[in-house]
Parts: C-alpha cells; structure tokens; sequence
C-alpha cells in the first residue's frame, strides 16, 4: 500500500506516468466517470482550506466516488482530543483512501502509520503540499511543454512557502532547470533548501530582492502570498506583505510566453488586471489541480 | 587517584573530555541504585584526556545514545573481574525519545503518546532530522 507525504515519495518516472494519465483524463473525462465507483474519499481537513479540499471531493466526484469527512477540527472529535492515530484508524473502517490536511506538520505521516487505507498528504503546516506540487508540475508541463532548460522565478514569501520548497525539490531533478529566488531579505529561502537542493545539484540560480531585474529572462514566474498564519508576530506580517505586488507594468519586460503561476489564494501580491493577461495561468492551474488528483486517486487505489 | 576496578559491569570508555555529565543524564544513570563512577580528564594516549564511566552492574546501555554522542566510545563488559566483551558503538541511523523535537508546529507537541523519532540524514555533518517534520536536531 502507498501513501503520499512528501512529493519525493514519487519517482520521476511515477510522476510522469501521473502526468501522462491527467492528461488523458482532459482529453478524455468521459472514459474515467466510473473508475472509482463504489470508492470512498474521507477527506480530513483539520484547517479551513478552499481549494484542496473541493478539487480532491471534484476529483472523487468526477471518478464516480463519494466522498465523506470534515472540514474544520471542530466539527470532528479532535475537539474531544481524539488523537490523530485514533481517529486514522477509526476512518480506516469507513473509507478507502484518505486526504488529510493538519496544522501540524508530520500529522498526515503519523496518520499514515496507523491507516490501513492510501493516506494522502494534502498539506502539513509549513511542511509538505505534494498534491500543489504535482498541480504545479502537472501545469508547466501544460503551458511551457516540459520542465528541461526552463527558467523558474519564485517570488514573495520563500521562507515559509512551503509548495515553493516542494516545487524546487521536484524541478532540481530535471536537467538544465534555472532559478531565480526573488523576495525580501527577510523570507528568503531557508539555507537548507539552498545547500541540500540547489547547491547540492549545482543548479544555476540568482538570488535578489529585484524582480524587474529578472523579468526578462523568466520562462515561469510562481507567485506566492505571504501568509498570515506562518507569523507570530502580526507586525511582522504587515511589514512584508506588500513587498511584491505584479502588475502589468512589471509585466512589459517579460517574456510574451511566460507563464504566471500561484498556488493561491491571493490576498493582494498579484493585480487583477493581471487576470485577463493570456500569460496568467493560476486559474487553469486550480482546473489541472483537479485532474491530478483524478490520477493521483487512481494511482493510490490502484485502479488502471 | 584511584578507583576501584569493577568484577561485574560496564566501562563506558573513550569519552570525549567534558562529555561524561551528558552522557551519565542521558542514559539515566542517576536512576540506577549501583555504583557508578565518573572519571573526567583522565590522562589517555590515544585521545590526550578522556572521560570514563563505571557502572558496577550488567545493566543493558543504549548503544544508539553512546552512538549519538560520540562514536568513538567503547563499550567495555566486565565479568568476575575480566574483560569479556569490547563493544564499538556507530552513528546510529535512527533515534527513538532520545532527543525532543524542538520545532512547536510538530505534531509531537500535541500526539498522544509518540515515540520521538529522528533519522541520521547526514552522516557526514551528523545530522539528524525529525521523522515527522524533518526539523533539523539541535546537537
């Protein structure tokens, strides 16, 4: 039995396949409508989150599953204090595979350790998101035609964001991958990720507070927000979150086939003028979010 | 100075200067109702000085905390007096509720009853990471 805790839990090879199947999931949706039927997803969210939690029930949906479990931890009986263990192994019972986010980061790995059923990662604190890593891979495939020989910009908050740390992880083995690391001093990439990732593969990278400075030469600019809930210190917060803000002026040095991509949500870091721009891909990416996990189910319950 | 030597029980040797007080707290000796005796600064030709514990009594050593601390420790068994077994300790690859993970947002902080467990993911720079979050052990 597989679980997904961590996006390197997947072969290169594995992930292509996964690519592959999500694609023909798009070219041909009719034929997967019953693959998973008589299948059911518990999906446990331990926080709020919007657009994980409806693409995995969408994804089960579309396969002909159903689809139980609850959104908050106060509607489930971790407001008794139930651990998560227990609470695993309970909807180990009901379900057939699970996709579990939790503030706590290693909960979905514990989970996984007492599940008898396909655990699935759907977001640790600011630990691992794999399932926003195989949407973001799933749409530079999509939009650029593969991953070799890119140029990736990641801007804003790369110190806690944590599909920014995954999504670098799972470029750096590819060949001919370039990075630029664009943000404040103050949420600049963790140095583990800089040594055991890009150093360590001797990837090409610059590193600046600059965007318009790398604009020109990006294939892929990845936006991300600076989160509130990844600060204790609300003054902090404030300061920082403002430090990038796209608009289609910083847009006129770009390419004309860059491709705009956030995880979302945004509070403000991209401008909605910008939504109208053929290169914004965020939305589409939501939209491949879905299909992934279509293949992503499939996989994990071993459904061809 | 002198010590008496053990008949039975264990000699912890070839521990780095200084580092027998951590050692002693982190097996728990002060547990043990046995004798035990720490040498510090004991004159030796192969380290310059090192530190040593007796412990007069066979009680079983967590090896993988010997491991962690330096792996350069011995692991002497004493029996009617005579050395009977030399152990050398490694790197272990895998700690369990030896150290705790210090990072608040893990689920260590609020799970019932789990083991604290960290892997050597670094063996060249020892380093050790939490199985559950991956947060770096404070050495």
């Amino acid at each position: 039995m597989r679980h997904l805790n961590d996006i390197l839990d997947l072969s290169t090879e594995e992930i292509e396949q996964l690519i592959k199947r999500a694609e023909d999931i798009i070219a041909h949706p009719g034929d997967y409508a019953e693959k998973c039927r008589g299948k059911k997803l518990a999906t446990l969210f331990y926080e709020p989150s919007t657009r994980t939690r409806l693409s995995f029930e969408a994804a089960m949906y579309e396969l002909g599953g159903v689809v139980l479990g609850f959104s908050e931890a106060q509607s489930s009986s971790a407001a008794k204090g139930e651990s998560v263990a227990d609470t695993v192994r309970t909807v180990s019972c009901y379900a057939d595979i699970i996709a579990m986010r939790h503030p706590k980061e290693g909960a979905p790995r514990v989970a996984a350790m007492n599940s008898s059923i396909p655990v699935i990662n759907a977001g640790d604190g600011g630990h691992n998101h794999p399932t926003q890593t195989l949407t973001d891979l799933l749409t530079i495939k999509r939009e650029k035609g593969g991953f070799s020989g890119l140029t990736v910009g990641f801007c804003g908050d790369l110190k806690f964001g944590r599909t920014v740390h995954s999504l670098i992880t799972a470029l750096s083995r590819y060949p001919d991958i370039k990075i630029a690391l664009i943000s404040p001093a103050e949420l600049k990439l963790p140095s583990y990720v800089k040594r055991d990732v890009i150093q360590k593969k001797e990837i090409e990278y610059v590193q600046t507070t600059d965007l318009t400075s790398v604009m020109p030469s990006l294939d892929v600019l990845y936006m991300t927000r600076v989160q509130r809930e990844r600060f204790f210190n609300e003054e902090d917060y404030m300061r920082l979150r403002d430090s990038y803000i796209l608009t289609p002026e910083k847009l006129v040095s770009a390419k004309s086939d860059l491709c705009i991509m956030h995880p979302l949500p945004r509070v403000n870091e991209i401008s909605t003028a910008v939504d109208s721009d053929p290169r914004a891909a965020y939305f589409k990416q939501v939209l491949y979010g879905k299909y992934i996990r279509m293949a992503l189910i499939m996989m994990l319950l071993g459904i061809e | 100075m002198n010590i008496d030597s053990i008949k039975n029980g264990i000699v912890v040797d070839h521990i780095r200067s200084g580092e027998s007080m951590e050692l002693y707290r982190m097996l728990g000796l002060d547990e043990l109702d046995c004798q035990v005796a720490i040498i510090k600064n004991a004159v030796s030709r192969k380290m310059g000085r090192k530190d040593m514990i007796k412990i007069a009594a066979d009680i079983d050593v967590d090896l993988d905390v010997l491991g962690y601390i330096d792996p350069n420790i011995t692991v002497n068994i004493i029996r009617n007096g005579e050395l009977v077994e030399k152990r050398h300790v490694e790197l272990p690859r895998r700690l369990t509720n030896v150290l705790k993970c210090k990072n608040p947002r893990c689920i260590t902080t609020v799970e019932q009853e789990l083991d604290q467990v960290f892997l050597l993911t670094d063996p060249v720079d020892r380093v050790y990471r939490c199985l559950y979050c991956e947060t770096k052990a404070e050495s």
